[in-house]
């Protein structure tokens, strides 16, 4: 319950920062999804607890760990293109909200499918990686892991977006989706890769949670409403602002649950993301549209 | 007046059946008087939302109203002594304080769509955040119950839940209550001009509508029947949870089972309780008593309702968005040879 500036106050503050990769990358998606396509999958962590499982059960029936990772990045970015196809393809013209909506039935569907095939058990591989001890503060390695892992996603991503024709065909959609396609760029390809590539960057997050985190079917409501928040934080469809959303709001729960309780933490984030967005509705970095 | 030759019929069915569950189900009218109870008391939160729900202000908001009313009015009796008499209105009343704090700065800013649900979903989450770190008062994530007040029913302590047939009357005023608000704001100016703001902020500004003072008017109506509704489903529950009452599912479910019924008629909220409550239901008493399903899923089994519940909802939003009543009487409209009427459901 104290709060002094010493050597945990600066643990915690570093263990936000690892946090805040994890973060990002999981915003990220959102992001991009948000950006070009102009839809808010509320079913976001579900998918992420779908890649989970799927790396969870093909590490156990003694796929590699590396191997089952790939598979579950796979697996998600299929099921993101699926989403689109299946059940954001219809909605595309009615009411952004009911957009919103339909993803909201996902995420009851996709719960309610884990609870039935996997149960209710919190599950977790098993593997510790250990942690590194610096001067007293301690930092597990699976979190230096992901940061790092997370920073080289959005590495990637960016220079895919900024390089290749189809990452500029995407940004060019996301700016002027009327004018493109009288350009040549085929819309509903672009979105299908997109919602793949949204996909596949919560089936990376989930590799990266795996290590970290117990899977149980209920994760995504730990994570969901956390993603939502730093997406609108940092700017819907704002990369870079994402990532300093994700850290600011990481600062918060790690500062705020060292000095109070976890859900204080929490608390105060979200109360600081509302306050925020009364001052600048368009979030940090976002442009008004 | 369709609606009111409906009531005539429909009142008095209303009123008689406890009766008629009397007659029919003897064993076990407890059960269906339940039922019936929880599904006025949902229909009347839903009509709640949906006064906000059918101008495009889709609030994920809803349910930190519900928890407040519940929470508020179960805290104040336990730790203050407070009558729920008096309670009701306090938590009434903090639910409207919230809603305008972050209505305000919501409608004047020109919050809306996406943002605007994504706001107040982070509400929700605060709320219950609040309410699970104040876990010494309110048992956190456990939840907590209203403290007994004698034995049976108590007017002082509002405590009615032993006698089903008076919880089902006071919930069915409650009901009436709330369709009564609806059928009030649906004849008032307001509506005519919150209809404008939804469909065009600025052009309805610029005839003269102040949008946001429009919109704080019916979110403050809306969330204090929230609150309502979340106190009375406390006080006949007799336990409240920060999953049951506050929280994200309980705001997801809310505009669901309103789309699923229908936005824009009064009765639409209601058809959506009845069918997610009996739906729900159904398949948790076919699925207990279904050896097959229990053998191949075991415990799991409870959560084929929600599998079946998303799987609705998706398809409804796809293929039927003004909700079961609404396309019921869409087409009987269509059917009907008299001048269709201006249609007053406007979809983006």
């Amino acid at each position: 319950m104290d709060c002094q500036l010493d050597i945990f106050f600066l643990e915690a503050v570093l263990n936000g920062l690892l946090l805040a990769g994890l973060l990002a990358l999981l915003a990220l998606g959102l992001n991009l999804i948000f950006g070009v396509i102009d839809v808010v999958w509320i079913c976001y962590a579900e998918l992420v607890m779908i890649g989970m499982y799927g790396i969870y059960y093909a590490h156990k029936g003694g796929v590699p760990l590396l191997l089952a990772a790939l598979f579950g990045i796979l697996l998600v970015a299929l099921a993101g293109a699926v989403l689109h196809q299946v059940v954001i393809r219809p909605v595309l013209d009615s009411a952004p909200i009911n957009q919103l909506l339909v993803t909201g039935g996902v995420l009851f569907f996709l719960q309610a499918a884990a609870t039935m095939a996997f149960g209710v058990d919190f599950r977790n591989l098993g593997i510790r990686f250990g942690s590194i001890t610096l001067a007293d503060m301690s930092f597990s390695y699976s979190r230096i892991i992901t940061f790092g892992v997370a920073l080289a996603a959005m590495l990637v991503l960016w220079l895919f977006l900024s390089r290749t024709y189809v990452g500029i065909a995407i940004r060019a959609i996301a700016q002027d989706r009327q004018i493109m396609p009288l350009m040549g760029v085929d819309q509903r390809r672009i979105y299908l890769i997109t919602s793949a590539i949204g996909g596949g960057l919560a089936g990376l997050a989930a590799a990266l949670m795996v290590l970290q985190y117990d899977i149980y079917p209920q994760i995504g409501l730990q994570f969901g409403p956390l993603i939502f928040m730093i997406c609108v934080l940092g700017g819907l469809g704002s990369l870079i602002g994402g990532f300093v959303a994700a850290f600011i709001i990481s600062e918060f729960i790690a500062i705020g649950g060292s000095c109070f309780a976890t859900e204080w933490g929490y608390a105060i984030a979200f109360l600081f993301f509302m306050v925020v967005i009364f001052i600048r509705p368009q979030g940090l970095f976002g442009g008004r549209s | 007046m369709r609606v009111s030759r409906t009531a005539l019929i429909g009142l008095p069915i209303l009123i008689a059946l406890p009766l008629i569950v009397h007659l029919l189900f003897g064993g076990s009218e407890k059960y269906y008087l339940h039922l019936l109870i929880q599904i006025l008391i949902w229909s009347f939160i839903y009509t709640g939302w949906s006064l906000m729900g059918r101008f495009g202000l889709t609030s994920l908001g809803h349910g930190a109203f519900t928890g407040i009313g519940a929470y508020a009015t179960v805290l104040l009796w336990n730790y203050a002594g407070l009558t729920p008499w008096l309670g009701v209105p306090v938590a009434m009343v903090i639910a409207v304080v919230v809603a305008l704090l972050v209505g305000y700065p919501c409608f004047h800013m020109r919050i809306t769509g996406h943002y605007f649900a994504l706001l107040t979903l982070a509400l929700t989450e605060f709320i219950r955040l609040c309410i699970v770190g104040l876990r010494d008062y309110t048992g956190g994530s456990l939840g907590t119950q209203p403290r007994r007040y004698g034995d049976g029913v108590s007017l002082y302590a509002m405590q009615f839940e032993p006698d089903r047939v008076l919880s089902y009357y006071i919930v069915l005023t409650l009901w009436l209550v709330g369709l009564y608000i609806w059928w009030r704001v649906d004849r008032s100016m307001d509506r005519f001009a919150l209809d404008a703001a939804s469909q065009d902020e600025e052009a309805a500004a610029s005839v003269g509508i102040n949008v946001t003072r429009e919109k704080l008017k019916v979110t403050a109506i809306s969330a204090a029947m929230c609150a309502l509704g979340g106190a009375i489903y406390g006080q006949y529950q007799m336990y409240i949870g920060p999953d049951t009452i506050a929280g994200l599912s309980v705001s997801l479910n809310i505009v669901f089972a309103c789309i699923a019924g229908g936005l824009w008629v009064m009765l639409g909220p209601t058809v959506g309780a009845v069918f997610t409550q009996v739906l729900s239901e159904v398949l948790r008493v076919s699925m207990q008593s279904s050896v097959t399903l229990q053998a191949l899923f075991g415990s799991a089994v409870l959560a084929l309702d929600t599998l079946i519940y998303g799987l609705l909802l998706i398809l409804f939003i796809i293929y039927m968005p003004k909700g079961i009543l609404g396309a019921l009487l869409e087409k009987r409209e269509k059917t009907s040879s008299a001048p269709t009427p201006p249609s007053r459901a406007v979809l983006r």
